[in-house]
């Protein structure tokens, strides 16, 4: 790729009175607006159909949009930088089957970085970076389908690595793994030193990797703040069909993390 | 678990045969099969010295003789007609056990049964020896349009995921009591099938959204820029470069 790099300028990602309306005539997104710092993590949650996806596909200009505007590191998302803005914004989507369409594992973490130019023994780098952050370098000659899905999750997540984003975005992270593979990908998302916004029902999940948090309902961002303070807000809980799961309680979980961080050495 | 070589058709090994750049036998295996084709179907020697060939060269592969014997099953429906032909041919006939069969359609059934057969073998020998990949990027190397190595790559990539999505719809309408046996049923597996279409379209969206997200812009990047070395080259070769002199010697017998 011959494209200039655009200098990094202002907040990691900033949307600004952002709405859209589906071909159909459904209006989405009515005006949001977001500022996200670089080296932050945040959490966007909400219910089913408050707009997160449709957010999400604004962010790397998958949708244009139709009022308002976005703007990855200073970069507004418009049709000339395309390309350098798919660079700079990283999209891990939920079902990894959709993600991975290579026949190996490491042809497929290739892909991102192929398209962005890098030919040889600099892509084989790439490659072996991505996976090994990931935890899943053993398995680059693997077939995608003949992982577990947890790995597979793993691997979507080197996928966009691999293009080394300026912002990791995660759909629905946690979705349909199990507690162990939640876990690993939980510590795996930790150790990466990366600007990350999340949309996700899971909310210890959030708590857990994501000092703050994004509420979203109605094609609008209607919170922002610590995740703990948010998850803690009853009324506003309540207000957009958000529900801890039984048993847990933040101050709690908050309380323990303290406990942990406190005994590690 | 066994990786990206789990195709029916795979034995999984380590031998050199295997380790081939996969451009190098494809085109061996081809030039193999025309050569065998190109055959005179009088020389019955040369036929048997062609299946010791490929048998020999499966040793080297270390593939059990077995394994390839049974993947001629495969050649069942295809040959069968050849069993006619000596049955329906023309011109002189001759009294085999008191039936009378026809001496054209006797070679013509042999002459398809025996290249058909030495054919499926060395194909069951490229097949043993290369995974599903490894197809694809030769196939890639030797300069086959990316649109069609692109569309089989799809295909060996999603065709467990739509089994699987099939399997599970199945599941769910066996739970609900449906047996599928009955013809005025068939409604039901119409609009599963219809309904898998559907999904499998979805799925082709999400991909292409996907990939669009990696910075794809509407052609394959070139990735593996490896290239079989000459050595390999010739290694390939040994089969296609023994099969030559026996056409040769078989064509000069005739002539």
């Amino acid at each position: 790729m011959t494209e200039t790099r655009e200098p990094v300028t202002g907040p990691a990602l900033e949307v600004r009175d952002l709405a859209f309306a589906y071909p159909g005539g459904t209006q989405a997104l009515f005006g949001v607006d977001l500022a996200i710092g670089t080296g932050e993590r945040v959490a966007l949650l909400g219910p089913n159909g408050a707009g997160k996806t449709t957010l999400v596909l604004h962010l790397n200009g998958v949708h244009a949009a139709q009022a308002g505007s976005v703007r990855v590191g200073g970069l507004p998302v418009v049709k000339e930088h395309l390309q350098e803005v798919r660079r700079r914004v990283g999209i891990v989507f939920q079902d990894p089957d959709d993600q991975l369409f290579m026949p190996t594992v490491r042809d497929d973490v290739a892909f991102g970085p192929a398209n962005l130019g890098l030919r040889g023994d600099e892509l084989e780098e790439r490659v072996v970076q991505a996976l090994t952050a990931v935890g899943m370098e053993a398995f680059a000659d693997r077939a995608p389908h003949h992982l577990s899905f947890g790995q597979r999750r793993r691997v979507s997540v080197a996928t966009v690595l691999a293009m080394r984003p300026q912002i990791l975005v995660l759909d629905e992270p946690s979705s349909n793994l199990d507690p162990a593979s939640r876990r690993e990908l939980a510590d795996i998302l930790r150790s990466l030193d990366i600007t990350m916004l999340m949309v996700t029902h899971d909310l210890p999940y959030a708590l857990e990797l994501c000092p703050r948090s994004l509420v979203m309902n109605g094609g609008r961002i209607v919170a922002d703040g610590p995740t703990a303070q948010i998850l803690a807000d009853e009324a506003l809980m309540a207000a957009n069909r958000l529900e801890l799961p039984f048993g847990f309680f933040p101050a709690q979980a908050e309380a323990e993390r303290a406990g942990r961080d406190a005994r590690r050495p | 678990m066994s990786g990206s070589h789990a195709h029916a058709l795979y034995f999984h090994g380590h031998s050199a045969v295997h380790r081939l750049a996969p451009e190098t036998k494809l085109v061996a295996q081809f030039l193999f099969v025309l050569i065998v084709v190109a055959t005179p179907r009088e020389a019955f020697w040369a036929f048997g010295l062609y299946a010791a060939l490929v048998l020999l060269a499966a040793a080297w592969a270390s593939i059990p003789a077995t394994f390839l014997l049974r993947r001629l099953a495969i050649e069942i429906p295809f040959v069968a007609f050849a069993f006619f032909l000596p049955f329906v041919g023309q011109g002189e006939r001759v009294d085999v056990l008191g039936v009378s069969l026809s001496i054209e359609g006797l070679w013509g059934a042999w002459n398809i049964l025996a290249k058909a057969t030495i054919g499926v073998l060395a194909s069951s020998l490229l097949a043993a020896t290369t995974t599903m990949a490894e197809f694809l990027t030769g196939f890639d190397r030797l300069r086959v349009p990316r649109a069609f190595t692109s569309i089989a790559s799809f295909m060996v990539r999603y065709m467990d995921v739509i089994a699987d999505d099939m399997r599970r719809m199945r599941i769910a309408r066996q739970s609900r009591g449906f047996e599928g046996r009955w013809i005025w049923q068939t409604k039901a597996i119409g609009q599963s099938a219809g309904a898998l279409f559907i999904r499998a379209y979805e799925r082709g969206e999400r991909v292409h959204l996907a990939m669009l997200s990696r910075g794809y812009s509407g052609s394959m990047p070139e990735m593996g820029a490896v290239h079989a070395t000459t050595r390999q080259w010739l290694t390939a070769s040994v089969l296609p470069i023994a099969a030559l002199p026996v056409c040769a010697i078989a064509w000069v017998q005739q002539a």
